[in-house]
């Protein structure tokens, strides 16, 4: 059962277009996230979600019922935003209360509300305090608790983590996780942190320019993207990108330069076989050393630039005239200037059309 | 192993660092008479005295009798300190055919300002809480014209308002007085108020929405509590525009409701009888006691307000 149906929603502002004929149908208790750069329109569409923005065409079901017209407070939804946005004034019982009581709800039944919000979320203590003497992470947390004492279908979330430090972000990242598992609502997240989308998501939406580009699960879009957009806006380091061309007797090969790569395990999406082609391999896809004796594909590079960063280390090198990036074991000796062999399989790479950006 | 201990010292002995270890450490000492300092404390001295001489005139000058200020030495402290003229300024002093001194002044004053103050920041702050946050159809043509208001010279809307308040039989009554200041007010405490509530955080207003507050309960619940700096800035400019307001108080009322200002010009500027000076001192302190409280009482909200509310704009 579809929980939120949005359909051909668009946004303009003035002569502005921020959200073209967009459609998406998110099933019950899905965690979807929205992921894009800064500006692409997805905390415009949360909040058109959310009817905070009066929309200019189109429509948004929530459990089967048309809100397009509805006021935020009737859609059956809970918004938790990235400045916290508590009420400073009142103490963390009183931000918990305030929407019920605005609601007229009994006062026995906002008293056991508040009482179960503060057991999930772990706040019993913070109750009476004010939300200036809460640090930044307990601050979420009531602000995920106002959410939740209002017993909705639909959580909204506005990149609720981008204020917290590296740590406390990569420990809420688990409890909203966690909370997912628990109450089992649909949520709808709006990051642009890719780790966050990644960890969080059952299906991931990226937007770029008011369009989803790809909208599937983490592991099809790390590993199967269908344009050159979505390619390069996933994964950190980013993805190599070689531009290239078919051989000329059929698409069982593909050269750039002096390099030929063998295609034959390479799982065609289409049958196109444009003349200019864009090769995109991911660093963590390569390897290096004797291993890569065993892939389909291997050549020597030469080292120019090695950035250690701990657990694994990045490595610069050049291929073909071309920067070239893969990632190695942190334990490993690399030094620049050394000329190492590596090798990938041509199967984990993406092929896309140099025109047209699609994957192929 | 002593011997490292030994080393240690000998070598702490040797140590090359030590003798420039010996120069300037920690923090660097400040003297007291810099020129740095001179010309500050001076520039400072001098401007207060500038303002405090003439409070000080005035002061004493109050507290002499007639005898004493025709010796024409209006520095010197008074010799006899009397408090006659104080009470003659509040009590007896005449103004035409009334002889009960300031006093009633006063009380216009009050029943003027009281209502006044509170009249036009209710109406203020609501004009700006929904200017900042309710982005209504309109909003920013509406505001340019109130804006524009503020920049009219008074001077050209005086004839028009006393017909109106003639119309409407308002006319040199204190209500007539009450409405002309709230009006004019409007224009700057509107715009006080919206920058204020524009520096809210949107997303606290969104939250609100959320949770379903409406247009009043966001205002009274969720503003209202926030905006107390920038609420104390409007009373004090209130208070002491509408306090110490001439022009509009001799034109809208009768000898029998001028408020403080215009019955203190009356005893001041008679050109009836000996001049006595002590009386008018006291009368002006008298008169400007009020927003020299307001400012004393409020000093550093006003100042925290202000800057609250010129962050963002």
């Amino acid at each position: 059962m579809t929980s939120v149906s949005i359909r051909d929603l668009s946004l303009k502002f003035g002569a502005l277009e921020v959200l073209k004929s967009l459609s998406i149908d998110i099933e019950d208790g899905e965690f979807l996230v929205l992921l894009g750069p800064s500006g692409c329109g997805k905390s415009t569409l949360l909040n058109c979600i959310a009817g905070l923005l009066d929309i200019s065409g189109g429509q948004i079901f929530i459990k089967g019922r048309n809100v397009t017209w509805e006021e935020p407070k009737d859609r059956g939804i809970g918004m938790v935003f990235q400045s916290y946005a508590l009420y400073p004034q009142m103490t963390v019982k009183g931000n918990l209360s305030f929407g019920l009581k605005t609601a007229k709800v009994p006062k026995d039944e906002i008293a056991r509300r508040i009482a179960r919000a503060a057991e999930v979320l772990q706040i019993e203590p913070l109750l009476e305090r004010k939300p200036a003497q809460l640090s930044g992470g307990q601050r979420q947390r009531v602000a995920i608790g106002r959410a939740l004492v209002r017993d909705v279908d639909v959580f909204l979330f506005d990149e609720p983590l981008s204020n917290l430090d590296a740590k406390l972000r990569a420990e809420l990242r688990v409890e909203i996780k966690r909370l997912h598992h628990r109450l089992k609502n649909t949520m709808i997240y709006v990051t642009h942190d890719q780790i966050e989308a990644l960890t969080l998501a059952d299906r991931i939406a990226i937007m770029r320019n008011g369009i989803i580009q790809q909208l599937a699960s983490p592991y099809e879009i790390y590993n199967r993207p269908v344009n050159l957009y979505v390619a390069g806006f996933m994964g950190s380091p980013g993805m190599n990108f070689l531009e290239g061309e078919f051989a000329p007797h059929g698409a069982a090969e593909l050269s750039f330069g002096a390099t030929k790569v063998p295609l034959d395990r390479y799982p065609f999406v289409s049958d196109e076989r444009p003349s200019r082609v864009i090769f995109g391999i991911r660093p963590e896809h390569v390897t290096c050393g004797p291993a890569s004796a065993s892939e389909p594909f291997s050549t020597e590079v030469e080292i120019e630039v090695v950035e250690p960063m701990g657990a694994d280390t990045l490595v610069w090198a050049i291929l073909d005239g071309k920067e070239f990036r893969f990632r190695v074991d942190g334990q490993s000796e690399m030094r620049e200037g050394d000329r190492v062999r590596i090798g990938f399989d041509p199967a984990r790479a993406s092929i896309f059309d140099a025109a047209t950006e699609l994957r192929l | 192993m002593a011997d490292i201990q030994t080393l240690n010292t000998v070598a702490a002995g040797i140590d090359p660092v030590a003798d420039r270890m010996s120069g300037p450490q920690g923090a660097r000492p400040r003297r007291a008479l810099s020129r740095r300092n001179i010309f500050l404390y001076g520039t400072l001295i001098l401007v207060a005295a500038y303002y405090l001489v003439p409070l000080y005139v005035m002061i004493v000058t109050s507290l002499k009798g007639m005898p004493e200020i025709r010796l024409g030495n209006i520095f010197s402290p008074p010799v006899e300190i009397t408090f006659e003229p104080w009470v003659k300024a509040w009590a007896t002093a005449c103004t035409g055919l009334n002889c009960d001194g300031l006093s009633r002044g006063f009380w216009n004053s009050v029943q003027i300002t009281v209502p006044s103050v509170i009249f036009s920041i209710a109406v203020a702050s609501v004009n700006g809480y929904a200017l900042a946050n309710w982005r209504f159809k309109g909003a920013d043509t509406f505001f340019t014209i109130l804006i524009v208001g503020a920049f009219i010279p008074y001077q050209v809307m005086i004839y028009p308002i006393v017909i109106l308040l003639r119309e409407i039989g308002l006319y040199g009554s204190l209500w007539g007085l009450v409405i002309v200041h709230s009006i004019f007010g409007m224009p700057i405490l509107t715009l006080l108020f919206r920058n204020y509530f524009s520096s809210v955080p949107e997303e606290l207003f969104k939250a609100a929405r959320v949770d379903g507050a409406g247009f009043w309960r966001i205002y009274f619940v969720i503003m209202l509590p926030m905006a107390l700096p920038i609420f104390v800035v409007a009373i004090i400019l209130q208070i002491t525009g509408i306090w110490n307001d001439f022009l509009f108080g001799v034109i809208y009322t009768k000898p029998d409701t001028y408020p403080m200002t215009v019955q203190l010009n009356n005893i001041v500027n008679s050109v009836q009888g000996v001049k006595e000076y002590n009386v008018n001192m006291a009368a002006t302190i008298l008169t400007g006691l009020v927003p020299l409280a307001v400012y004393f009482v409020s000093g550093k909200l006003f100042v925290r307000g202000i800057a609250a509310g010129a962050v963002k704009g």
